[in-house]
């Protein structure tokens, strides 16, 4: 599976507040609409003009604080394509491993990639792939996902991936 | 071999011999807690495909985070837990009223020693304080333990962290607690099992051991576990739901970091707007105007918080201009202030009293800031937003402090409230 998009770089310590208000979490339940607020109270811009496959490139601990959902349900809605990170709140890499949300952990990446490049992602070969033209072609490596939880990510979430479990669909 | 806190339980819950950090496990929680949230959650488990919940019996739901409802919205969200639970058999339910999460499964006796917790809120280590396992999950895998009753966890990595000696007079366990997420980082126990010892801790009474381990949520612990000992034994006394087995640590356990601390050295800290981290002393920032003070929350909503900011606020009035919100953390605490004469001074000084619950914590009602307002709180987290609005600013600090800065319209400590604060009757 490969993914194709524009990057957008934000900083160390992004907090699901500012991913997703937490004043919306108990009257916004559409994830149309929850991608409405996306990145509300970081980067008002992020939601009008994202486009399906971009990539969303932040420092350490991207996702902390609350451990709700719709952080990650949010960014899936607007199509976002992978998250790559220096690294991951816990709570918020299960969340994303649990909507089949590409989380990667990649600090080279992170430090090479600016806001309007173009990158590909590759999860099977765990490669990054920058092309610009001063610098040539840039390829960085992640390691895949344990093996124990690829099979959630490759159900397509945990939902679809219980439902196959409990024989409820082939 | 020698075993961390973290490793020992894990084992033990997956019925393995012996586990090591990284491995994978899959287990059945003693404790399945969710909030407001249930009825997403119940809407994901339908999805699922399953008609009953697995074990109705291991889920605690506690109505908190926005109680009573402020909209119809958050009424109609109620009203569908309501059914789910009545519908799912699931006993263990607290309505509007009862307190926040965190603080009714220590009260109703869920929070034990030895047992297994999780929970679809990020302040879910709040139990470790009672020697348990406590982690945060999302929604999604609440929902699968309604249909399965499992689910997987990462044995995670251990830091030990030792408190030597003792606090000062007017420093809590809130500005030690600060004070090592200040120093260690919003990421300094990312993934991690983080246990505390030492004197620092063990001479804490419970509820103040209750605010650190809350406060692991914000340097990315898994958890935040503090050994049981005779005062976690005599708080448990008449409240505990069945007999339970407390799990230590081997004395010679292998730690991926020790990180040591003097008490006495610990002065009383306040966290900077817009991260927990943001730590500074108390007096880098003192004189900073304030617009509203906070008192409450699952990080400092309990008695011993509530009678000493009433201490500090008796025979004095709050500032003209400021708005001071007092929310006990549980219907329990909000009775035991009421017998203590707690309230009456609240109320006499010019505060406001809320219903228990989260209240203004993450913005949705009961007293959030204007643009351009600032707020001290005793909460656990002051991000840009949380309290409603981007455009405010909130301090984190102990109920002494929020209390002090109530009367003095600023960021104070009750030492430096001068005399001439006092009303005059």
């Amino acid at each position: 599976m490969s993914i194709n998009g524009k990057v957008w770089k934000y900083g160390d310590d992004i907090n699901t507040d500012v991913i997703f208000p937490g004043k919306y979490t108990y009257t916004v339940s559409d994830p149309d609409e929850m991608g409405e607020h996306a990145l509300e109270d970081l980067d008002p811009e992020f939601r009008m003009r994202v486009q399906p496959g971009d990539v969303i490139v932040a420092g350490k601990n991207f996702g902390c604080g609350s451990s709700r959902e719709q952080a990650v349900t949010c960014l899936v809605a607007k199509g976002v394509g992978a998250i790559i990170a220096k690294s991951f709140a816990r709570i918020y890499y299960r969340n994303c491993i649990n909507n089949a949300l590409p989380a990667i952990t990649c600090p080279e990446a992170v430090e090479a990639l600016e806001s309007d490049d173009e990158v590909e992602v590759d999860l099977e070969a765990g490669e990054i792939h920058l092309a610009r033209s001063e610098t040539g072609q840039n390829v960085f490596t992640f390691p895949p996902l344990p093996e124990a939880v690829m099979g959630i990510f490759a159900a397509g979430g945990l939902i679809p991936y219980t439902r196959k479990r409990l024989g409820v669909e082939k | 071999m020698s075993h961390t806190f973290a490793e020992k339980i894990l084992a033990q819950k997956a019925g393995l011999a012996e586990v090591v950090p990284g491995q994978i496990v899959e287990v059945t929680p003693d404790v399945a807690l969710s909030h407001d949230n249930t009825a997403p959650i119940a809407g994901i488990f339908r999805k699922i495909g399953v008609t009953r919940v697995a074990r109705p019996d291991i889920h605690v739901v506690v109505l908190d985070h926005a109680c009573p409802a402020p909209t119809t919205k958050h009424a109609q969200n109620h009203k569908a837990i309501r059914q789910f639970v009545a519908e799912q058999g699931i006993a263990h339910f607290y309505d509007v009223g009862r307190g926040v999460c965190h603080q009714v499964l220590a009260e109703e006796g869920f929070a034990l020693p030895g047992a297994l917790i999780v929970g679809s809120d990020s302040h879910t280590p709040t139990a470790g304080a009672f020697g348990a396992f406590a982690a945060g999950i999302g929604r999604s895998e609440m929902a699968v333990i309604m249909a399965t009753a499992r689910i997987w966890l990462r044995v995670p990595e251990s830091l030990k962290i030792v408190v030597h000696g003792r606090l000062r007079e007017g420093v809590t366990s809130k500005d030690l607690a600060l004070h090592v997420v200040g120093n260690l980082g919003a990421d300094g126990g990312l993934y991690q099992s983080v246990e505390w010892h030492g004197e620092g801790v063990t001479a804490l009474d419970q509820e103040s051991r209750i605010v650190i381990s809350n406060l692991m949520a914000e340097m990315g612990a898994k958890n935040g576990y503090i050994p049981p000992d005779d005062v976690t034994f005599a708080w448990l006394e008449d409240r505990a739901q069945w007999p339970y087995d407390p799990v230590y640590p081997d004395p010679d356990a292998e730690y991926a970091h020790v990180v040591e601390y003097d008490a006495e050295t610990i002065e009383p800290v306040v966290a900077r707007p817009h991260t927990v981290d943001n730590v500074v002393p108390l007096r880098e920032v003192a004189g900073t105007r304030i617009d509203q003070a906070f008192l409450g929350t699952c990080t400092n909503g309990r008695l011993s918080d509530l009678g000493a900011a009433a201490e500090v606020l008796e025979g004095r009035n709050v500032a003209p201009g400021v708005r001071l919100i007092v929310i006990p953390a549980s219907s329990e605490v909000y009775l035991d202030a009421l017998d203590a004469g707690i309230l009456r001074t609240f109320v006499e000084v010019g505060a406001v009293i809320e219903s228990p619950g989260c209240g203004p914590c993450m913005g949705n009602h009961m007293g959030v800031p204007a643009e351009g307002e600032v707020t001290i709180s005793t909460a656990n987290r002051n991000f840009r937003g949380r309290m409603g609005t981007k455009e405010s600013d909130v301090y984190l600090a102990s109920p002494l402090v929020v209390a002090a800065s109530a009367v003095a319209g600023e960021i104070v400590h009750p030492c430096d409230l001068g005399s001439k604060q006092m009303r005059e009757e």
